[in-house]
């Protein structure tokens, strides 16, 4: 296997997460939903997945990655559920009340990896390592690639032709670019179709926070994410909310912070240098779409 | 100092950053912005007050502050005036921007850890009489002089939203800009001015932090109080008043954990960590349908 080979797979198990994460966050904007908190529906995801395969691992057996990733997607839509309930019963703004709670599931993590959870010696603030019945499979042996990676094209896929051929896609994307046309003509339940999407979102989220623990961390610990949440609205962005687009966007942005990574250990170029990348490239896209006379997303369905 | 004291002081020493940056960001919001990268803003006005303060004046570390604020603010304003981009979208884009531009120049400058860089930092001065004020007086009166330029400021923004020209200029523009234009208000410069000032106090917020509070700088030290303070914005309902009592309420959720150490009551210190997030989502829900947004707040120049 040579260096090169590694060094893309790196890049193809850094894009995983980047994909899933920006289905989530391309699936929210369609729908009109101001979802920025991928990056806490993901960490939700990963505390349920490990722990019903810490808790459960040895009951389930080989069914413990498809009962905890379940559980993962669960949680992350709940997760993603408190803001959709907020804006619904409230009319809390979801891009303030889903950054918060990135923040409370950040804390939670912290607190369930130096409590509950923390692995038996008690020194690391970490969880024990995932028995190998709730790991994912490797993809190409001899490195680091994984299952996870074609669970996000297979994902991507089912986006795709949800939004291209389904009804319940039609009526996301009409809530999405125009609330009032899309309850006034449409006769679509616009508050309905935005609860739903929001859940679908968080989910999304859920898995992949549930395939970095079982296919890359194998075990919960606090920096599981480096930001893949927030970085997945620029990789989502960047695709134009096109689900096929994101797999593009997504390899591309792992490439980028692969390479990031490894400039820092070579050249001890600094690694935040990829967060302006992201920044500049999402100004770019905005600056390009108005130059074209439009706007990259349709306006937020009224709450 | 009593554990009542000690919570009282912590509430005001929290509150203050978050006051500044939510102060400016209520004007810019009463012009129809939001400006969801004022995070940007105040970890850019972090570094600029920590590379400023190196000079050995802490009022020169306040100055570039207020200009790395500024400066974050401009690049907002060109993308959503100039550009018509998506305020949300190009907002989280300048969040991502600041943090990440702030990072990488302070690796180049200072090497990974930065260790040992010691910079001036803003002392307690003791007002006197007030000072003297029983339980009250300490806390609000014994803090750096920073705190009161914002005891200073809350009243003026106050003043000049309600009482002046400009302020009902400023108000007519964030709740209908065609008719604030057709009155003869030149509502983009309007904008553009309150988005500055929105910036340059978000900037201090982070001249705050660094200068009279931590002393030094590090990567992400804003730790999401941009986001907090667009909240407390909305829980001050759009007031200057309102939201320095909003950002009072949130301080003293945050300072519980000085009175709870106190107290030798014990609870996970994430509890105390997660609790003022909590509280804004309560907070927001709690003020459901009594609070209404500037009417065109988020929708001009970007949207149809």
């Amino acid at each position: 296997m040579t260096p090169e080979l590694a060094l893309l797979a790196d890049a193809l198990v850094r894009s995983t997460p980047l994909i899933i994460a920006g289905l989530a966050v391309a699936l929210a904007f369609r729908g009109g939903v101001f979802n920025i908190g991928a990056e806490g529906q993901l960490l939700m995801g990963a505390v349920a997945y490990s722990t019903v395969a810490l808790i459960w691992g040895n009951i389930l057996g080989r069914f413990t990655i498809v009962v905890a990733m379940f559980a993962g997607a669960v949680a992350g839509a709940l997760w993603a559920g408190i803001a959709a309930f907020l804006r619904r019963r409230f009319h809390v703004l979801e891009i303030i009340s889903t950054i918060m709670l990135n923040f409370i599931a950040i804390h939670f993590v912290s607190f369930l990896v130096r409590g509950p959870l923390q692995e038996p010696t008690r020194i690391y603030p970490q969880t024990e390592s995932l028995q190998p019945v709730a790991r994912l499979p490797q993809l190409l042996p001899g490195t680091r690639l994984h299952f996870g990676f074609l669970i996000a094209l297979l994902l991507a896929g089912a986006l795709a032709w949800v939004f291209a051929r389904t009804a319940i896609g039609f009526r996301i994307r009409a809530a999405g670019a125009s609330p009032i046309a899309a309850l006034v003509a449409g006769k679509i339940d616009v508050s309905q179709t935005s609860t739903l999407v929001f859940l679908l979102s968080g989910a999304l989220a859920g898995i992949a926070g549930s395939i970095e623990v079982s296919g890359v961390t194998f075990a919960l610990y606090e920096n599981l994410s480096p930001g893949y949440g927030y970085t997945a609205i620029a990789v989502a962005l960047i695709a134009g909310l096109n689900p096929l687009g994101v797999v593009a966007s997504g390899i591309f942005f792992g490439v980028l912070e692969t390479g990031a990574i490894a400039l820092q250990r070579e050249f001890a170029v600094p690694s935040s240098l990829a967060s302006i990348v992201e920044a500049m490239l999402i100004l770019a896209a905005l600056t390009v779409a108005a130059l074209r006379g439009r706007q990259l997303l349709g306006k937020p369905a009224a709450p | 100092m009593s554990a009542l004291e000690t919570f009282l002081e912590g509430t005001v020493r929290t509150a203050t950053p978050l006051a500044f940056a939510a102060l400016g960001e209520t004007v810019a919001e009463r012009a129809g912005v939001i400006n969801i990268g004022l995070e940007g803003a105040i970890i850019a006005g972090a570094f600029g007050s920590f590379v400023a303060a190196g000079s050995g004046s802490v009022w020169a570390g306040f100055l570039g502050a207020a200009l790395a604020g500024i400066l974050v603010a401009a690049v907002f304003a060109f993308f959503t005036i100039r550009i018509r981009a998506d305020q949300i979208i190009t907002g989280t884009a300048i969040s991502l921007l600041g943090l990440g531009v702030t990072a990488t120049l302070y690796r180049q400058l200072y090497g990974a850890t930065g260790a040992a860089l010691s910079i001036p930092t803003m002392g307690i001065t003791r007002v006197p009489v007030l000072s003297s004020i029983p339980i009250i007086g300490s806390p609000l009166f014994a803090q750096p002089s920073i705190t009161y330029v914002l005891y200073a400021l809350i009243p003026a923004v106050w003043w000049w939203m309600y009482k002046t020209h400009m302020g009902l200029g400023l108000r007519a523009t964030g709740e209908d800009p065609r008719a604030a234009i057709a009155a003869g208000i030149n509502a983009g410069k309007v904008q553009l001015l309150s988005i500055l000032f929105g910036g340059m106090l978000g900037g201090i917020a982070g001249g705050v932090l660094v200068i009279a509070q931590a002393g030094s700088f590090a990567e992400g030290m804003s730790a999401g109080r941009g986001f907090i303070a667009i909240a407390i914005v909305v829980l001050g309902r759009w007031h200057p008043l309102g939201v320095a009592a909003a950002a009072l309420v949130f301080g003293a959720a945050s300072a519980l954990q000085y009175f709870f150490q106190a107290m030798g009551w014990a609870l996970p210190y994430q509890a105390f960590l997660a609790l003022p997030y909590v509280l804004t989502l309560l907070g927001l829900a709690g003020i459901a349908g009594k609070a209404s947004a500037p009417a065109s707040l988020g929708k001009w120049p970007s949207g149809s």
